[in-house]
């Protein structure tokens, strides 16, 4: 076995050490009728490396790779461009095979990058501080207004219709258990979204206001309007970026005067991998730091004077505080975290910004290209790289005959609200600096004639 | 003569040299030992290590009313420039690539490079979770494949995937814990603890909605089952165990314990990150457990990366696989796996509790765990198992005449063999042997914990150190403990020949400064 460096006569040789007979004497303390004469029954034995590649490729080759169709999805999760460094620096063994930085004399490497990657964050999202990372950015979230509770004493979340509905769920779940209240909506097929009917929703028992920036339909709410109204309610505002590099284009949530601002950042050099693992994003007012979830990494100095770096506040992490914890989280998505500073590293604010204007340049065209296909409507006034079109039937159905012609075309909202007929009509359409002429070309050309073959079916 | 350096930052300098002279350098790099400034200190506004298209198109109207006043305040750096900051930075960092890292508790073992590969292949790293389901089978397969791995290496019923870290899953248990006594109408309120449990497990509790209560350690390392079974009654909903337990030993009435918790109709929650002891050796479900995580990260090897991603499956008893989180896998009549998602829940999977997270788990982690498993196979995994409590027996038997083992007498530890401080030099302690490490170029052992032992030092050497490497951590070990006995001052201010001396916690609690200035 290749992993295992132990030989025959070495664990004989450490037997006699322990004065064991054999290592079975070892699991003495296993009751022998729990113990399990031989390996595992009705499982396969050991394979070579080539033989487990050969197995995992084969798998892979199953799926459709965004990269290998004109790719359209976004709805939490983009399709950047991850430079080449980005991926070879994370697997620098130092980085890669390193535990949490418990002992920080021998992980200055790690700390520095958290401390830094903690300031790009905050200076992303326009917050005073920001944390070395969560899980994603739906648990993020209702980390937020886990924290908004523990903030303001009060139990009750307000979440505009906007919110990804897997946040919406994430949130509900915690909820059901907890004992909180959570006044949610639906979003309506509307230019703009609904500000005043969220803001009606804000009373004296509101903990917190839950907004999507951008949001799912890709509609850009005014932060500052409903920031106001939740101030003045004595209500927190969370703003949730599922797309960081709308940030190099549209302004930073905390400068609007959101009081938590969390995120995902998989957009930058994380991947799409199937969901996960992705990076949860979370800063705030420096005044509430103490009420965070998760680690942070402080500057301080060593015994010799020289500038360094610990994980600190620890008071109100599990490990110490057990039961009294502001949260239960320990591993984070340090390695995503790593990969999202590299490429915002490479980027540079500037860099970021002009980012972001590629990919309106893009979303722009597929707009233009989409509204010219007939029965097709774009819906948003304002998006940055993710709209909606309405289409004349279900999106659903059109998603899998557009897969079927090999192009992903985007996320139907039935897919994401199957409870919601109304809503079933309408597809969410993302690009990005991948996105190429060709497949907005073809994204138009095939969406057409699916649509015009409407009671066809799909081709075989 | 030296610039003053007005970066803030204070590089390396003076200590040591020959014939009591210190060499100075005026860089502030020491030979192969390199300082980094912070990329704020390095990197320029306007510098980018990307090449991207100027765009002049104006934006859609509606969005100008939205735009920010300024790009946001953050220096770029090049490609080489970049490269070289990282790389740099990465070389203050111990790691298991590096050598022996017995972090107790952890499961710090080799990560086969295999794995990398595959997770990177563009079927695995490069589709959406919201692609339709029949664009990704061969995703789904990894999960089903590795699914039924989980479940029949543990004997249990169904594997709730998403969870995305240990933490995560012990949420996920005992969520489905609370969904299944309300659905049968029980609001019972405690959860009973060990002492010597991870902290994780009674934040845990306390976010689920519990009152979390302690069960005492008998005096050799167990859970005490009378004092368990006095407290346990109508009001306990769980009981959490570790198994084997933070004091590297197997709960030998686990399945005592499981049945007293079960007929006062109660539940049990398994921690299960020391399940490498155990993996294809025996099945917890055979112990009457009710649901367990995995850490995928521990066990199942995936990198650590200095503070996660992880993954944290839960397994599930028959009781509790209906109320499992969504989106949930299920093999249909037709043999198809499909992931259950909202949209058909009501239908396939209709009492689950609900979404603990976006989308569909940790994808990227499952193909490595997959890869890992395949590999070892079930004769490989209960290899596995052997060596990693042969490796941490041998180390408890060649410490324990100069280091304290307070349950070594009993008999055989698991994985890991704890050792405490007693027996050190007054004013001496296990922070300073920990530190003692590090010069020795290893990295420190679980310290201060499990709380029940009096400065606990945990080591889990893992089944992929070989025994020359143990034995060069035993002779470091048995220096330091020689030195922490006898009070030798220079092990006080330890460690020496690293890029940072020990740092001043207490200064970076009281003022915390968690970002860099904005010049």
């Amino acid at each position: 076995m290749r992993y295992l460096p132990l030989t025959p006569a070495d664990r004989a040789e450490m037997l006699g050490v322990i004065g064991a007979d054999s290592v079975d004497a070892l699991f003495a303390d296993v009751p022998p009728e729990a113990r399990l004469p031989g390996p595992v029954p009705g499982l396969p034995h050991h394979a070579s490396e080539m033989a487990v590649e050969r197995h995992m490729a084969a798998l892979a080759a199953q799926n459709l790779a965004a990269g290998a169709a004109p790719f359209f999805l976004g709805a939490g999760a983009y399709r950047h461009h991850i430079p080449a460094s980005v991926d070879h620096l994370i697997q620098r063994g130092e980085f890669l095979t390193a535990y949490t930085p418990y002992q920080p004399e021998i992980a200055q490497g790690t700390l520095q990058v958290l401390f830094e990657f903690q300031t790009q964050v905050a200076r992303l999202f326009g917050t005073d501080v920001a944390n070395a990372s969560m899980y994603d950015g739906s648990t993020a979230c209702w980390e937020a207004v886990a924290m908004a509770g523990r903030v303001t004493r009060r139990s009750k979340a307000v979440l505009c219709g906007g919110l990804h509905p897997h946040y919406v769920a994430t949130i509900e779940t915690m909820a059901r258990f907890t004992g909180d209240q959570i006044d949610s909506r639906v979003p309506t097929l509307s230019a703009e979204p609904d500000e005043a009917g969220l803001i009606a929703a804000i009373d004296a028992a509101t903990a917190c206001v839950v907004v999507q920036y951008p949001d799912v339909l890709g509609r850009v709410p005014d932060l500052a309007k409903i920031a106001a109204a939740a101030q003045a309610q004595g209500a927190l505002l969370i703003a949730v970026v599922t797309e960081p590099v709308a940030l190099g284009l549209i302004e930073a949530p905390g400068k609007l005067g959101a009081d938590i601002v969390v995120g995902e950042g998989q957009s930058l050099s994380v991947g799409l991998q199937f969901g996960g693992p992705y990076l949860g994003l979370f800063g705030c007012r420096e005044k509430f730091v103490r009420q965070m979830p998760g680690r942070l990494c402080g500057q301080t100095v060593d015994a010799d004077g020289r500038r360094g770096f610990v994980l600190t506040l620890s008071t109100r992490e599990q490990h110490i505080r057990r039961e009294k914890a502001t949260s239960n989280i320990c591993t984070n998505s340090g390695l995503c975290a790593l990969a999202f500073s590299i490429h915002m590293t490479l980027l540079g604010g500037d860099g970021l910004a002009r980012l972001a204007r590629i990919n309106h340049a893009r979303a722009q065209q597929t707009a233009a290209a989409l509204a010219g296909v007939a029965g097709v409507e774009v819906l948003n006034h304002a998006y940055v790289n993710e709209f909606t079109v309405i289409l004349p039937r279900d999106a659903r159905e059109v998603v899998r005959e557009l897969a079927d012609y090999g192009v992903l075309g985007g996320v139907s909202l039935g897919r994401l609200y199957p409870r919601q007929p109304e809503l079933s009509n309408a597809l969410l359409v993302t690009a990005t600096e991948t996105t190429t002429d060709q497949d907005i070309h073809a994204l138009a050309a095939i969406l057409g004639e699916v649509l015009a073959n409407a009671h066809e079916g799909s081709p075989t | 003569m030296n610039a003053p350096n007005v970066s803030g930052w204070r590089p390396a300098m003076g200590e040591g040299g020959g014939e009591g002279a210190p060499i100075v350098t005026t860089s502030g790099d020491r030979g192969l030992s390199l300082e980094e400034p912070l990329i704020f200190e390095l990197g320029r506004a306007g510098t980018c290590g990307v090449d991207l298209d100027e765009v002049d198109t104006p934006v859609v109207p509606g969005l100008a009313r939205f735009l920010r006043a300024a790009p946001p305040a953050l220096p770029g750096l090049t490609e080489p420039e970049t490269v070289r900051h990282y790389t740099r930075l990465s070389r203050q960092n111990y790691a298991i690539d590096l050598g022996p890292f017995p972090l107790g508790s952890c499961t710090m073992k080799h990560n086969p490079r295999l794995n990398e590969k595959v997770a990177r292949l563009p079927g695995f790293a490069d589709i959406h979770p919201l692609q339709p389901q029949h664009t990704v089978r061969g995703a789904i397969g990894v999960i089903a494949e590795l699914a039924h791995w989980l479940v029949t290496l543990t004997g249990m019923s169904a594997v709730a995937m998403t969870p995305k870290a240990g933490a995560h899953g012990e949420l996920c248990g005992l969520l489905c814990i609370r969904a299944a006594l309300e659905a049968r109408g029980d609001a019972r309120q405690v959860v009973l603890v060990p002492e010597s449990a991870h902290g994780t497990n009674p934040a845990t509790a306390a976010f689920a909605g519990y009152r979390v209560e302690n069960i005492p350690a008998t005096a050799e390392g167990r859970v005490d089952l009378a004092a368990l079974t006095a407290r346990l009654g109508p009001d306990v909903a769980a009981v959490m165990i570790t198994n084997p337990n933070t004091c590297g030993l197997f709960e030998r009435d686990m399945k005592a314990i499981s049945d007293a918790v079960h007929s006062a109709g109660g539940l049990v929650y398994c921690d299960g990150a020391n399940f490498n002891a155990i993996v294809g050796k025996v099945r917890p479900g055979d112990l009457g457990i009710d649901a367990m995580h995995i850490n995928l990260h521990k066990t199942f090897s995936t990198p650590h990366g200095g503070g996660g991603p992880g993954s944290g499956p839960v397994v599930l008893s028959a009781a509790l696989a209906p109320f499992a989180p969504l989106p949930f896998a299920l093999r249909g009549p037709d043999g198809i796996i499909r992931l259950v998602e909202e949209e058909d829940a009501p239908v396939h999977h209709p009492q689950s509790f609900g979404r603990m997270a976006a989308f569909h788990g940790q994808m990227g982690m499952f193909t490595r765990a997959l890869a890992y498993i395949l590999s070892h196979g079930a004769d490989g995994l209960r290899q596995v198992a052997e060596d990693a409590v042969l490796n941490a027996n041998y180390v408890l038997r060649s410490l324990e005449d100069l280091l304290d083992a307070p349950f070594a007498g009993a008999g055989p530890c698991m994985h890991e063999a704890l050792f405490s401080d007693s027996g050190f030099a007054e004013g001496f302690s296990t922070l300073d042997l920990a530190k003692g490490l590090i010069d020795e170029g290893f990295h420190p052992m679980t310290v201060y914990f499990p709380l029940v032992v009096h400065g606990a030092m945990l080591i889990e050497p893992t089944e992929t150190e070989s025994k020359a490497g143990l034995d060069r951590f035993i002779g470091s070990m048995r220096s330091l403990a020689e030195r922490a006995r006898a009070g030798d001052p220079g092990l006080k201010s330890a460690p020496h020949l690293v890029p940072r001396r020990r740092l001043d916690e207490t200064q970076a609690a009281r003022k915390p400064v968690l970002v860099w200035p904005e010049a």
